[in-house]
């Protein structure tokens, strides 16, 4: 096992619903997949940002695309109704997560 | 096959590539997707302040450039800028077009998605309580119609329909019903035709914009970015592509990346139309920036209809000092700890006052220790000081401007360039309405 981060072997891009954000995360190369379905667990994400996820976080995962899409509730501050956030929406999440080590 | 494109994926985007699609593209229809929640809930402001109003800012620039085209090569429009007013829209759109002479133009808008007088203060909200909870001024309320509110303007021959709150991939999925004559119940089809709209929707993001990140991921000529077209056949199998001479690139990485924005579930990717299932979807280089997409499905379309509900938030006040050079950072941070305890006197401590040092830790809190170390000040040689407030109170959103200007003289060494602003805000909230209670219809006029 080595730590490795997202970044340097997966792209992704974030968007939101309410104070919903996702963000798909896909590999560059389809022999990263299994790498990134072992490390980006739903789990690991939650437990890395513990103050900005409130929620719950869901993964749904499209071994077809060789990616998988991450869904964290309660996660933008109160969405951009309320958010005081500069980036309400949770545009800069993607980057967020692929700072990410993962074990793979 | 029908070409379709997208020349906006959001109220204030580009106009010029939107132009070169129509000129170029060879198409026989151009979306242009401008409505949001929140443009709408300010479209619903804009229409109470100046009844003539609440429809998209750009409209009138984008007509008068685009019609012109559009009537020259043949190439009908369909989009949701009437916002909160497509009756104004229309109208301002049919003044344009007899200006320019485009004599015989059907303009046609669509209306029945405003639902402000079918809720009341006991609606139940998807976000928990209800309106009358909320505890502010309902400013309007829209159901998200389908493909079916659209679809009679153009059999009826409308050159350019015009919509408020049309659920995005409506906009294509209704063009694509009239093309081919798909059934509103080909939930197979309907999920093809749903998968080309949710990509075309957002205009450049599926072209190259959102996306770049120099070293890593390039895009060529992203300030030269085109907008998206999309070939779509009878069984909706489809190809996203972009004009050859435009910037940006439609590659496998960039169309994936749609694929999912702002979908949860992609088996379940719940539109007014069709419950459409993307989780099968394959995507294919067929050439260069050509992108195959096969395996686009759908389920029985939801019994219900989704409904956005518009409230005055009241006003945001931002205002920011910046500090640079030598102990930057330590002088920030006295900046901001000067802000708190004067602000806190004045709004108390259960306001949501928010105190950011920008170039540190304003995006992410200080709450990340792997990704960035926490707050980090040692190195910061160039932090903004940020004070925001939403607020109804108006006295006290000018309080939080007075009080950061006050540091010029009053603050830390060395602060500069403050900036202050006091913005409109609008807050928006879920809930559902029975199909069968938003009846549409359209309204056709000929320039």
């Amino acid at each position: 096992m080595t730590r490795r981060r997202l970044y340097d072997f997966a792209h992704a891009r974030a968007g939101d619903k309410g104070d919903t954000s996702s963000v798909a995360v896909f590999v560059d190369d389809p022999a990263d997949y299994p790498a990134l379905k072992a490390g980006l667990t739903p789990e690991r994400v939650k437990s890395a940002f513990p103050d900005l996820i409130r929620g719950e976080v869901v993964r749904y995962e499209l071994d077809g695309l060789h990616g998988v899409n991450l869904v964290m509730r309660s996660a933008l501050e109160g969405g951009v109704n309320s958010s005081l956030n500069l980036d309400s929406h949770g545009k800069s999440w993607s980057f967020l997560i692929l700072g990410l080590d993962v074990e793979a | 096959m029908i070409r379709i494109g997208c020349g906006a994926g959001f109220s204030a985007d580009r106009l010029g590539p939107a132009c070169d699609l129509v000129e170029h593209g060879r198409l026989d229809v151009i979306i242009f997707e401008c409505v949001g929640e929140r443009t709408l809930a300010f479209g619903h402001r804009d229409r109470l302040a100046d009844p003539q109003k609440g429809y998209n800012a750009q409209l009138e620039r984008r007509m008068r450039k685009i019609l012109p085209l559009c009537r020259r090569h043949g190439t009908r429009l369909v989009t949701n800028m009437g916002a909160a007013n497509p009756r104004a829209a229309a109208a301002a759109t049919l003044r344009i077009a007899r200006e320019l002479g485009l004599s015989g133009l059907r303009v046609a808008f669509v209306e029945g998605d405003e639902v402000t007088d079918r809720l009341g203060p006991e609606t139940p909200l998807w976000e928990g309580g209800t309106i009358r909870d909320v505890g502010l001024q309902l400013v309007g309320a829209n159901a998200y119609i389908g493909s079916d509110a659209l679809l009679p303007a153009l059999e009826a021959g409308a050159d350019v329909v015009i919509a408020g709150r049309v659920a995005d991939p409506a906009l294509v999925v209704a063009p694509l019903r009239h093309h081919y004559g798909w059934a509103e119940d080909d939930w197979q089809r309907l999920g093809a035709g749903t998968l080309a709209g949710h990509l075309l929707e957002c205009g450049m993001q599926i072209t190259g914009g959102y996306f770049a990140d120099p070293g890593r991921k390039e895009v060529p000529r992203l300030a030269q970015c085109g907008f998206p077209i999309a070939e779509i056949d009878s069984e909706g199998g489809l190809v996203i592509t972009k004009l050859a001479e435009a910037g940006g690139c439609v590659t496998a990485r960039t169309v994936k990346e749609q694929l999912l924005y702002e979908v949860h579930d992609p088996a379940r990717y719940i539109t007014p139309d069709v419950v459409a299932d993307f989780s099968r979807v394959g995507v294919d280089e067929v050439g260069p920036d050509r992108i195959r997409l096969s395996g686009g499905g759908g389920r029985e379309r939801p019994a219900d209809l989704k409904v956005t509900v518009g409230f005055d938030g009241g006003v945001l006040a931002e205002a920011g000092i910046s500090y640079a050079g030598p102990n930057a950072g330590a002088r920030a941070r006295l900046a901001r700890d000067v802000l708190e305890e004067r602000l806190r006197e004045v709004v108390g401590n259960e306001a949501p006052l928010r105190l950011d040092l920008i170039g540190v830790s304003s995006l992410h809190g200080t709450a990340l220790p792997e990704a960035t170390g926490g707050e980090d000040l040692s190195d910061a040689r160039d932090v903004r000081v940020r004070a925001a407030l939403r607020t109804t109170d108006r006295d006290k959103a000018e309080t939080v401007l007075w009080e950061v200007e006050s540091l010029l003289c009053c603050g830390p060494a060395g602060g500069g360039g403050y900036r202050g602003q006091i913005t409109p805000s609008v807050v928006t909230y879920s809930a559902s309405i029975a199909r069968a209670a938003v009846p549409t219809r359209f309204h056709m006029e000929v320039a």
